[in-house]
């Protein structure tokens, strides 16, 4: 299906630089004589969000780590801007579990920054780029945190800040790693809209970990079921029909999205959205006209 | 100011402004970084170092301290870098080899006792020359730790996020964790063996009871060394005292009064 890459016409006219298209194949990855997971096909198109679900020890929290590059594994990553062209190295932005953040350290959000983006040695001299993450923060609603220590936000807040610092500079790839685990309704409501506006505005590919079913229903473009390997991948609605998806996940689907009403709606509506602007393959002869 | 008129007291006190504020800079990433047992291994992989210089006899016992304390630094990170077993079991295993090695050897033929300075440490027997080494690297960790800190506290958050803003994750825990190693070597025979990991804990870990940002996080943590130093030394000299183990209980004095004003500091 999504095999082929394909030529891109949304975005900013002709001057479209943004990656467009991102291929992870036959992903493996081993540690020892233990496979964590196998054969990994994904096809990643921009301005699409794929959500990637599973059990735990799915090895998907390792599967955005391989794609970082920070875990050895064999397989391509290939990845093309508008063009079809081979663009190099894509930007990864990276939203780490928040669980696993050092929340303890006397560290300001304006240090994180500083820290991130410049070479200033910021132990010692004050920032320089106090405007510019004001910027930053603004976007994800989030700029009266600037002087806040990282162990005084609450969840959602610093996985705001997080996924802010992700965005500068602007990747072509946004990896988020169950990035709303214990975030209330209110912060759910707020990062999926962030989210939203990156895919429509920045055409950004973004890659999702969730174990948030409903919300993968109603946001997510493409739904992957991982278990050490793909299990199966398509629409939410492909997939959340898929006999093997409610193996796995039992009842949890079955009352969460097959009778969840707006669940179902969101489906359907993502889904036009997806023939209009997306530019695969299966909906090509359907495009031509920008969305 | 009687007890500056000596000499020595004079080198020693100059030794402790050198030695302190480089305990205070280093200990900030050794707890930031979780690595309070890596920096105790250091002191345990000691022992071999002066031992295989004094058995190999080409090389001084302290030349041969800084070049084992180095590798075996490396060899750490590289290979908790590598292995998927868990970082305290891999020190553990380094700290345990280490020190068993360096008793075994120093205790061929009886001669142990030659090394029982290193133990305890003597900050009175400084030198000058040795002063002036020290300043080169005070000067040296200074200028590292201006172009990679920002670097290291990234890591220090969290590994996966440190490589996805390219930075070289091994690189730099080598390069601090050398710089550790080459700290601790060379200030061993003034602190003590057996104290010196204290300095590289206790003043980071009183600065992060009372701060708030990295900027105070640093002052803080620099100032409690420095403080301790000076008022440990002063009352080693009063009462005479080992300078090393004075300094280390007026450090975790602070590191307590520090807990208890906490809630205050803290937002």
């Amino acid at each position: 299906m999504l095999k082929r890459l394909f030529r891109h016409t949304k975005g900013e006219g002709n001057d479209c630089s943004k990656l467009c298209c991102t291929k992870i194949e036959n992903f493996t990855v081993k540690v020892g004589k233990l496979t964590i997971f196998e054969d990994v096909n994904l096809h990643v198109h921009c301005g699409q969000l794929t959500a990637v679900i599973g059990p735990n020890g799915a090895g998907k929290s390792t599967l955005l780590r391989a794609i970082l590059g920070e875990i050895s594994h064999t397989g391509t990553l290939k990845y093309a801007d508008a063009k079809g062209k081979h663009t190099g190295k894509p930007i990864i932005g990276y939203v780490p579990q928040y669980l696993k953040f050092d929340v303890s350290a006397p560290i300001t959000v304006l240090d994180l920054f500083s820290t991130c983006r410049s070479h200033r040695p910021i132990w010692l001299l004050p920032s320089n780029i106090r405007k510019e993450v004001e910027e930053s923060l603004k976007r994800v609603k989030a700029a009266d945190l600037i002087d806040r220590r990282l162990g005084a936000l609450s969840g959602g807040e610093l996985q705001r800040v997080l996924l802010a610092l992700a965005l500068n500079p602007m990747p072509d790839i946004l990896l988020l790693d169950e990035p709303v685990s214990g975030v209330d309704q209110n912060g759910l409501e707020i990062f999926y809209n962030i989210l939203e506006d990156l895919q429509n505005n920045e055409d950004m590919a973004i890659i999702l970990i969730s174990h948030d079913l409903n919300m993968v229903a109603r946001h997510a473009d493409q739904v992957v079921l991982m278990n050490k390997g793909v299990v199966c991948s398509g629409t939410p609605e492909e997939v959340f029909h898929d006999s093997r998806t409610r193996r796995i996940f039992g009842m949890l689907t079955e009352g969460g999205v097959n009778h969840g009403g707006t669940g179902f709606v969101w489906v359907e509506h993502k889904k036009k959205k997806h023939q209009q602007g997306c530019g695969c393959p299966d909906c090509a002869e359907a495009e031509g006209d920008e969305e | 100011m009687e007890w500056l008129e000596y000499d020595f007291m004079k080198n020693a006190f100059l030794a402790v402004l050198l030695i302190t504020p480089l305990f205070g800079l280093l200990s900030t990433m050794v707890v930031s970084n979780r690595m309070a047992f890596f920096s105790d291994s250091l002191g345990h992989g000691a022992f071999t170092g002066l031992a295989i210089g004094a058995v190999v006899g080409i090389i001084s016992p302290m030349e041969s301290l800084i070049l084992f304390s180095v590798v075996f630094a490396l060899l750490i990170t590289w290979i908790k870098n590598k292995s998927s077993a868990s970082t305290d079991t891999i020190i553990g295993v380094f700290s345990s080899t280490g020190i068993a090695l360096g008793l075994m050897m120093m205790s061929y033929g009886g001669g142990f006792n030659k090394f029982s300075n290193y133990l305890i440490g003597d900050v009175l027997s400084i030198t000058t020359q040795e002063l002036g080494s020290l300043l080169l690297v005070l000067v040296l960790v200074f200028v590292i730790w201006g172009l990679m800190f920002n670097k290291l506290l990234v890591l220090s958050i969290n590994q996966s996020f440190a490589r996805s803003r390219g930075i070289d994750v091994m690189l730099t825990e080598g390069i601090f964790a050398a710089m550790v190693a080459v700290v601790v070597a060379i200030s061993i025979q003034w602190v003590g063996l057996l104290i010196i990991n204290s300095l590289l804990v206790l003043p980071a870990a009183a600065a992060r009871n009372v701060s708030n940002s990295v900027k105070q996080y640093h002052a803080v943590s620099i100032g409690s060394a420095m403080i301790s130093g000076i008022s440990g030394l002063m009352l080693a000299y009063h009462f005479n005292m080992a300078a090393g183990a004075t300094i280390v209980v007026i450090s975790a004095l602070i590191f307590f009064i520090t807990l208890l004003l906490k809630p205050r500091f803290v937002r």
